[in-house]
């Protein structure tokens, strides 16, 4: 199991150094850079510009760039330079956002199971029933809107018809006066700080969640169907088992399978819908760090960022496997 | 159980019926059937039917041009339909609205109802051309009159109809899918058939990039790439969105394609096909390929919601679709910040029609998904 895992991860290795070159190059792309628009800025002179190109390296070949890029993040654990916010880039995407892109990430993950899964088997014992039309319906509806456009739904309600503006906030991850306050005071949980983090994060995770939860559910009642009339699935309700055991401890051990491999999937939509929630509701994650960056044209930001996110998928498959490994005797490790 | 009952009861009414004709009934015959049980997805269908014409009808259907401005009805709210008067039931009317600025500087609408304006059919009101066909000045309603204007849907910042501008939006939804199907598979089918038709090295290769490409998740990485286009003019940029959602999207399609062909290889039909001095491009395009169909068939409709959503996202961020061409996912745009959807709610109106748009052809999809797959036991709906 070990030697399993660890060939996994050096297996990503490769990848992701081609997942950094193609970030590299998507970036070289884009016309222009951060100095074109200190270019048409009057008050910058020529020389001005050719000195901070020189300084920021920007003159060099792309490969002796790209090296360099490289070079810093193994040496010095340096991931660049923002040209924009004349900071390092781990302050500018990862302080202080990353804490919530985990966090955020871990409960739309909790949110989309702990629902889709008790969906998916009921479906499958109440197959054809109203309930389970419902249940499909439901998931379709959450398929088809747009996270973009459930997140400004969801304001609606809150800013517009339930007025909770002013008194509990909406958008953000905290009302102004909880953003200073530290989390603990001494040993003491700061309980309405949490309480407002909370209170910011169930629109957030609804809106990410939602579109993930359709795949899921489908997935869940297929496989449950599939496994519910074989010929183990038979013998056990033969031999007088009760349904619920049949259900919950033969059949479901073996259907959940598909979904372990489908958690990778999973977690793809969900990076692309927590970006531009993220960017509806103003949650400050490494998401919307990445779309600031895009606006500013902050190419080194860009890049690092498109690479984090690459990342983050590979090691989402990752675990994606070992769980699956884990979970299911019959894979062979070698 | 009940299940079971179900499934045998079917096949026995179908096999009856192909017994019955003396023909057997062709591949395409019983998807068609499979498909006519779907209810869900002939209304899938029937909505895509509806919308199309919606748009397609746009210019008539729209009381004015989808660019005009109102500069005195700028962020007016829907306009009030009446049809009850002091008499009861009425012909529909509107009054004519006037606004002024409230004690918080804001503008807001009141009716005057001095004078009634009934809504007129097949009314004269702005040029337009219909699809460069012919030009006409009938819309189907309006009041006929610039004294009272009617907005179904209210206005935008700058005036203009949104029920117009929502309708005349709808061709980028409906024609994003199609386009970038048709670019994703002339990308995918090619890589496909290679990769798993002569395998060894170059499927190697074309696996890894494969894998390269798919481990970006996709918003972030076509938001870098539509960076690439941005100073695109508004005409092209659809043909852009194309590409660019082709660039990325192409991988899924080939990988799939690729574990087909991998076994269709060494079927007994290209082994056939094979040993009778068949070309390889032949037995590729010729056999192999007509044994994919119903799966590509079922990844293009299921692929196509994902591209209507992913327009609507990039033109919603600004990088999609600009002015002033519009587009579902823009009129939207207006609606990104928390002042002006409280204070102008109509705003969002026009993403009810993605959520319609994209459910429709999620029905569609499902419905091709059971009609197409070959394996599928007649009425089983898995």
């Amino acid at each position: 199991m070990l030697s399993y895992v660890i060939r996994r991860v050096i297996y990503i290795i490769p990848t992701l150094v081609l997942v950094s070159i193609i970030s590299f190059a998507v970036i070289q792309l884009i016309p222009g850079n951060y100095l074109t628009t200190h270019s048409l800025d009057p008050t910058i002179s020529r020389e001005r510009i050719e000195q901070q190109k020189e300084l920021l390296g920007l003159d060099q070949p792309l490969w002796v760039r790209y090296w360099k890029w490289v070079k810093g993040i193994f040496l010095r654990g340096d991931l660049g330079y923002s040209f924009a916010n004349y900071a390092p880039i781990g302050s500018v995407l990862f302080k202080g956002r990353l804490g919530y892109t985990v966090f955020l990430g871990l409960c739309t993950l909790t949110f989309t199971y702990l629902f889709s899964i008790p969906i998916g088997i009921y479906s499958a014992t109440h197959q054809y029933a109203p309930s389970d039309h419902f249940f499909t319906l439901l998931s379709f509806l959450g398929l088809s809107i747009p996270n973009f456009f459930l997140a400004l739904v969801l304001l609606y309600l809150l800013a517009g018809i339930f007025e909770v503006g002013p008194s509990l906030g909406v958008g953000g991850l905290f009302v102004q006066k909880y953003i200073s306050q530290p989390w603990f005071n001494g040993a003491v949980p700061n309980w309405a700080k949490i309480g407002n983090f909370f209170w910011h994060v169930w629109p957030y995770v609804i809106a990410v969640g939602t579109a993930a939860m359709a795949g899921v559910v489908r997935l869940m009642r297929g496989q449950m169907l599939e496994f519910m009339n074989r010929q183990f699935a038979q013998t056990a309700r033969a031999k007088g088992l009760a349904e619920n055991i049949i259900t919950y401890k033969h059949v479901f051990r073996n259907a959940i399978n598909p979904l372990i491999t489908g958690f990778g999937y999973s977690f793809r939509t969900m990076v692309s819908g927590s970006l531009i929630t993220a960017i509806v509701l103003g949650v400050p994650t490494v998401e919307r760090a990445y779309w600031n960056a895009l606006q500013q044209q902050d190419e080194q930001v860009i890049m690092v960022g498109l690479t984090f996110f690459a990342f983050m998928l590979l090691f989402g498959n990752l675990v994606a496997d070992i769980l699956l490994a884990w979970a299911d005797p019959r894979i062979r490790y070698d | 159980m009940q299940k079971g009952r179900r499934g045998e009861e079917e096949v026995s009414e179908l096999g009856d019926r192909v017994g019955g004709s003396k023909e057997s009934a062709s591949q395409w015959e019983l998807m068609w059937r499979r498909f006519k049980r779907h209810k869900a997805g002939q209304v899938g269908g029937v909505i895509i039917l509806v919308v199309s014409t919606l748009v397609f009808m746009a210019n008539f259907l729209g009381p004015y041009h989808y660019a005009v401005q109102h500069r005195r009805y700028s962020n007016a709210p829907p306009t009030d339909i009446h049809f009850l008067d002091e008499g009861g039931l009425a012909w529909p009317y509107v009054y004519k609205t006037t606004s002024e600025l409230n004690e918080n500087y804001r503008r807001v609408f009141k009716e005057d109802k001095s004078e009634k304006y009934p809504i007129k059919f097949f009314v004269k009101g702005e040029k337009y051309s219909f699809w460069g066909l012919f030009e006409s000045r009938i819309h189907l309603f309006g009041t006929g009159t610039k004294e009272a204007p009617i907005f179904p849907f209210g206005t935008d910042k700058f005036g203009r109809d949104i029920f117009t501008r929502t309708l005349w939006g709808g061709w980028v939804s409906l024609l994003i899918g199609p386009f970038a199907l048709i670019t994703t598979l002339v990308i995918a089918i090619p890589i496909g058939l290679i990769s798993g038709y002569f395998g060894g090295t170059v499927d190697m290769l074309i696996q890894r990039l494969t894998e390269v490409v798919m481990a970006f998740p996709k918003l972030p990485l076509w938001l870098a790439l539509a960076m690439i286009f941005q100073g695109l003019p508004s005409a092209y940029r659809f043909f852009f969105i194309v590409a660019v959602f082709s660039f990325v999207d192409w991988t899924s399609l080939s990988r799939t394609l690729r574990g087909l062909v991998l076994s269709a290889r060494e079927q007994d039909y290209s082994m056939a096909a094979r040993a009778s001095g068949a070309s390889t491009p032949r037995i590729m395009f010729r056999h192999i390929l007509p044994n994919t169909i119903s799966y590509l068939m079922v990844a293009s409709t299921l692929s196509i919601p994902g591209w209507i959503i992913g327009e609507a996202s990039l033109s919603f961020l600004g990088l999609g679709i600009k002015e002033p061409q519009t587009s579902w996912g823009l009129l939207l745009n207006q609606a990104s910040n928390i002042q002006s959807l409280v204070s102008y709610p109509w705003l969002i109106i026009p993403g009810a029609f993605i959520v319609v748009t994209v459910l429709a052809f999620n029905f569609l999809g499902d419905a091709v998904r059971d009609a197409a797959d070959p394996f599928a036991t007649i009425g089983d709906e898995e």
